[in-house]
């Protein structure tokens, strides 16, 4: 009978899981090769620790003692498969060797997690398997964590996992980080994909906060492993989004714009870490769009109210933005902001433009930003034909419901 | 987390092996249960007799009705059932994927994991004492 696990015991391991999986699966995919023994590994490595800690106590060093209980499970299950299968055996042989000469130095663990990170991160995988895979591989979350979060079935997201692992196997996509000329463009992969966990979690009303925080961990991660200056500004733009998080909903799920907040639930800390970086960042000089937008983040914090924002650093720095990153939606922002600055018809005019180009007059928010324009205009049955059709294209509730209220406040 | 694994098997795929095959096949999966038991993996086995020891039990007007043979007649029959605990369901795919009865061939699995009943238990339980207490 194997000893019973003390509580205590198994929340330790539970927390070590979390803290220490990352790193002890990164290690052994390198050493392996192979994503799913390497898994397997760890998963008997832990099964190894709830068996033996009770007897033994928690060892000083965890972590070197799971890795190395990982590579005798994996030499054990690799002979396993020699066993019955006569044509495995010299690759039994070549992994012993490369397993027990492999280097274990600190330095050298640290960097296997940014090797599964750009691996978890590979273009050539669908990105929605991008995801999945990283927050199961790199941040430790359950198959049924992940589904419960982004609102899908188990099975469909253990599908995507799936899949997504096939293709690193059928491709042979190795295990490390790219070479100096493919980093730009590969790290730029692996900080969409961020940021693709942190706006889902962002407009989510329920599972948001637990992506988002997810999101923000694992911004923390990279920038540990690679500081470079766009992953200082894209952790900066997620703490400086997310310190609104409790301002930006009320108690009855509705949402309240930026003008209408409490600011005293702004979490100052998430506010002056993301201020500190977004500096760092542009002081650089090599920043991009992530920097830019922390950086309009950031001027709206650091103003007390609507009517004092710096409006006109907000459309230079748009102006900025729209030159390395031209896109419709930059477009409608800065047209936002000049009607901040210049007057609602200097806004109108440009918002005009962009949906008679009709790049936009599928987006819900080009509609309700006109809307609101023309409202103050006092063009009344223009802003009721817009946050109609606003309303027609909205899908999130919250959204939903401040658009209706809107409507029917109009005169 | 605890996993159902409905492990079916074509009829007749024992049998059409030699006994050498049969052997093969058996020593494996008995190897593989052993390392999945000392992992922890594996809590239970249940392999079943074959379809045509089943007997399907009906309500019909009030009364029990029987037949011979499975409930679902299907090209596969269910052939044993193995409970896993696994961390999440990916983590159960694996393990079923390197059972060597399925690399073997004998047929699709079904991995269900199962249902927590503990707040419909408890709630039940409420409900049972109140109605003994009026």
């Amino acid at each position: 009978m194997p000893t019973p696990v003390p509580e205590q015991l198994s929340s330790t391991i539970e927390t070590l899981y979390r803290a220490e999986s990352g790193r002890v699966l990164a290690t052994l995919a390198r050493l392996l090769g192979d994503l799913d023994l390497a898994e397997e590994a760890m998963q008997e490595a832990f099964a190894a620790a709830l068996e033996s800690w009770p007897r033994t106590g928690v060892p000083e060093k965890p972590r070197p003692w799971l890795i190395s209980t990982a590579r005798f499970k994996a030499i054990d299950r690799i002979r396993r498969r020699a066993h019955f299968d006569r044509t495995q055996r010299d690759f039994a042989l070549y992994m012993e060797a490369r397993i027990n000469q492999a280097a274990l130095e600190d330095e050298e663990i640290e960097d296997d997690r940014l090797r599964l990170i750009f691996t978890c991160c590979h273009p050539v995988l669908p990105p929605e398997g991008q995801v999945a895979l990283t927050l199961r591989e790199i941040c430790g979350l359950t198959t049924e964590e992940i589904a419960r979060a982004f609102l899908v079935t188990p099975a469909t997201l253990a599908q995507r996992i799936v899949r997504a692992k096939a293709v690193i196997r059928d491709r042979v996509i190795p295990y490390q980080v790219p070479s100096s000329q493919e980093l730009s463009a590969r790290l730029g992969n692996v900080l969409l994909v961020v940021y693709l966990i942190f706006n889902e979690g962002y407009s989510a009303e329920t599972t948001g906060a637990e992506l988002s925080r997810e999101a923000i961990r694992l911004g923390r991660l990279v920038l540990d492993l690679l500081p470079e200056p766009e992953v200082m500004g894209l952790l900066g733009l997620m703490l400086l989004q997310e310190s609104g998080r409790a301002a930006r909903t009320s108690s009855d799920g509705n949402l309240i714009l930026l003008e209408q907040q409490d600011r005293s639930l702004w979490s100052r800390d998430q506010i002056a870490e993301g201020i500190s970086l977004t500096e760092n960042a542009l002081r650089s000089r090599r920043f991009g769009a992530y920097t830019l937008q922390a950086a309009i983040a950031a001027v709206h914090v650091e103003s007390s109210s609507t009517a004092s924002t710096d409006w006109r650093q907000i459309t230079l720095l748009y102006d900025q933005l729209l030159r390395i990153q031209p896109s419709p939606v930059v477009e409608l922002n800065l047209a936002v902001a000049v009607a901040m600055c210049e007057g609602p018809e200097h806004g109108l005019a440009l918002i005009n433009d962009l949906l008679a180009r009709e790049q936009l007059s599928h987006y819900h928010l080009a509609h309700s930003a006109r809307a609101d324009l023309c409202r103050r205009l006092g063009q009344i049955p223009e802003a009721r034909a817009s946050y109609e059709k606003a309303l027609a294209l909205v899908s999130q509730e919250p959204e939903r419901r401040f658009l209706a209220r809107r409507l029917a406040e109009l005169k | 987390m605890k996993y159902i694994c409905l492990g079916y098997i074509k009829p007749g795929t024992f049998e059409g092996m030699t006994e050498d095959e049969r052997h093969a096949v058996l020593d494996e999966c008995f190897e593989h249960n052993d390392h999945l038991r000392t992992n922890g993996h594996l809590v239970a086995e249940l392999p079943l007799q074959p379809p045509e020891t089943a007997l399907t039990l009906y309500w019909k007007d009030g009364k029990v009705a029987t037949t011979d043979g499975p409930y679902a007649e299907t090209k596969e029959q269910l052939g044993g059932i193995q409970i896993l605990e696994a961390r999440d369901l990916n983590h159960a795919i694996q393990l079923v994927s390197q059972l060597p009865g399925f690399k073997y061939g004998l047929g699709p699995i079904e991995i269900r994991p199962t249902l927590d009943l503990n707040e419909m238990l408890k709630a039940s339980e409420q409900r049972r004492r109140k109605s003994t207490a009026q």
